[in-house]
């Protein structure tokens, strides 16, 4: 149902100005860090510099392993998309185009999970930890960061495997493929949207995460960005625009990594059974 | 295929063949399921297992079994209730604060004005931005040394008689907490809403154009109903993750002052992490899980059919 004319002018004149909203803490933010060493910040607030320096990003970055830290994030990311992706996808096929034993119950249990927040666990997941010796390891992290992106990720793939048409896959049968050659040539080609709607989900929430890393990562090396940038507030408490500069520079990867899939992203969401 | 054959007159190969096709999924589902069952499942049981202990994170400590003393203890203790009163209101005030201006938002970008997919962007740049960094931001907002919302409310609109000192009171670090959680999340409900919103067949409105509906009723009438599943979904997941606000707290008032901010999970790890008492942690974590299964299943009764979830 589109407007008239004068009717998406005015629209757009709310949007762009209820946007400001949105944006205007991270122009405030950018100018903090522009400004030069603001131990106090400038009184009124001012929404751009007098004098803007990069100098704080400089020194964020060259300081306090940033650059090792980011290196961190990246590493633990990257390991939880392409695992939750893998592992999903495969669950998911399973449940899509398979009958076994309990598959509606193993389900349920799945859906169940969702519904409680990853955080109540948190004691008892820091003990199973504690027992695999994954305690202050990375790709420890990464590991339990997969296992807990597999429900929901399972449940909206599912939905989307539902939908593509099985012809394709009684073709491959016919020409003596197994589920291994559906599962690669046809499954995962023809879900790309949705593929990368649940990578993107996951990206965030692995750069996100501040609770499992401030839990089980103990050495100062192995450090993600946000436990870092937490850190690094509590040391330089007063010094805004170095706290701040800091920020903005952990937060260009996940601009980037929406960009990127941004084309897949709506897509993506409105196949996966959220249609109305 | 199409005569049917009773199992006993299947040749052996073809037999070999059934059995083969039934383990099939196997390999599929056991790398998921085996994570699941030991990061996930494992330690949701444990935790419901151990709220009836008092426990310690030692090893070869012993653990004594006290029954539904944690449990006693958390309706006695007036923390536990103050964490949970400001859950349930940080959950109430946001969830339908974000799908409101979601929904206005996704409405609009719906809409083929200029610069589309920039504006999508402005309203998601917060969902990509990580809690830690958005919670300092909403602290310098309200408390920092230059504190624009106060220069905002008292210099330009007049509307505060003098500066406030938002994270120091009660009331007004629920503002600051609460304003974060609705501004965060707009972008997310943006999204999704846009996503059913694309769902929704174009003849469905030239019909009802057509039967003379006006846009408000187009509005309620076909958007609205149809997209009822995507409300449902985002009003069932945004309420667990309300119950879960966690970071913000942490970050902009630690809980204070005097625990007044207090929400159940960051009370939740103050006991396991800094009074070492994981025992009631454990207890209260497994209340937490039922209070939000009892809110979902209410939400699916009310709205839903249980099928769409």
């Amino acid at each position: 149902m589109q407007l008239s004319r004068p009717g998406r002018l005015l629209l757009l004149a709310i949007v762009a100005l209820s946007s400001f909203f949105m944006f205007a803490p991270f122009l405030y933010m950018v100018s903090i860090a522009l400004t030069r060493y603001a131990y106090s910040l400038p009184f009124p607030p001012r929404l751009w510099p007098a004098e803007p320096t990069l100098e704080n990003f400089v020194q964020a970055w060259t300081s306090n392993n940033f650059g090792i830290y980011t290196l961190n994030s990246l590493y633990i990311a990257a390991l939880v998309v392409s695992g939750v992706v893998l592992v999903s996808s495969m669950t998911a096929y399973a449940f899509a185009r398979f009958e076994f034993p309990g598959k509606e119950l193993l389900f349920r249990l799945l859906l169940f999970s969702l519904m409680v927040p990853g955080m109540v666990a948190l004691i008892p997941t820091f003990l199973v930890m504690r027992d695999l010796s994954l305690l202050d390891s990375r790709t420890g992290l990464a590991l339990l960061m997969i296992a807990t992106g597999v429900a929901g990720n399972t449940f909206m793939l599912r939905q989307f495997f539902e939908t593509l048409p099985r012809e394709l896959e009684e073709a491959v049968r016919v020409d003596g493929g197994g589920p291994w050659t559906i599962y690669r040539h046809v499954v995962l080609p023809l879900s790309q949207p949705a593929l990368a709607t649940a990578a993107i989900f996951t990206f965030l929430g692995a750069w996100d995460d501040y609770f499992w890393a401030r839990t089980l990562i103990t050495t100062e090396v192995k450090r993600t960005l946000p436990v870092a940038i937490r850190l690094f507030q509590s040391m330089h408490a007063t010094n805004y625009s170095l706290v701040f500069a800091a920020s903005l520079i952990a937060m260009v990867p996940s601009i980037l990594f929406f960009l990127f899939g941004q084309k897949y992203f709506i897509q993506g969401l409105s196949t996966t059974g959220l249609k109305g | 295929m199409s005569t049917p054959l009773a199992p006993i007159t299947l040749s052996a190969e073809a037999r070999r063949y059934r059995r083969q096709r039934q383990l099939e999924p196997i390999p599929f589902l056991v790398p998921g399921l085996v994570l699941f069952a030991i990061f996930v499942l494992w330690p949701l049981a444990q935790g419901l297992r151990v709220s009836f202990y008092e426990w310690s994170i030692m090893p070869g400590a012993e653990q004594h079994f006290v029954g539904w003393a944690n449990f006693r203890r958390a309706f006695q203790d007036p923390v536990a209730w103050i964490s949970v009163k400001n859950a349930l209101l940080y959950v109430i005030v946001t969830v339908p604060g974000q799908m409101f201006f979601g929904m206005l938002i996704a409405l609009g970008l719906n809409q083929a004005i200029l610069a589309r997919t920039f504006w999508r962007a402005v309203y998601y740049l917060p969902v990509l931005t990580s809690w830690v960094v958005v919670s300092f931001i909403f602290k310098y907002l309200f408390n920092g040394g230059g504190a624009p919302i106060n220069y905002i409310l008292k210099d330009l609109l007049h509307v505060l008689p003098e500066y406030l000192d938002w994270t120091q009171d009660y009331w007004t670090a629920e503002v600051a907490i609460i304003s974060l959680g609705i501004w965060k999340g707009i972008g997310w409900n943006m999204v999704m809403f846009l996503a059913g919103l694309q769902g929704i067949p174009r003849e469905l409105y030239e019909a009802a154009s057509i039967d003379g509906a006006s846009r408000t009723q187009s509005l309620w009438r076909v958007t609205l109903p149809l997209m009822r599943p995507v409300i449902l979904y985002v009003l069932v997941l945004l309420t667990i993750g309300g119950f879960g606000v966690f970071i913000s707290v942490v970050l902009m008032t630690g809980g204070g002052p005097m625990n007044q901010t207090q929400v159940i999970l960051s009370y939740i790890y103050d006991n396991g992490f800094k009074y070492f008492d994981f025992g009631y942690g454990f207890a209260l974590a497994t209340l937490l899980s039922l209070v939000i299964l009892v809110f979902n299943l209410l939400q699916m009764k009310i709205f839903g059919r249980k099928a769409d979830y």
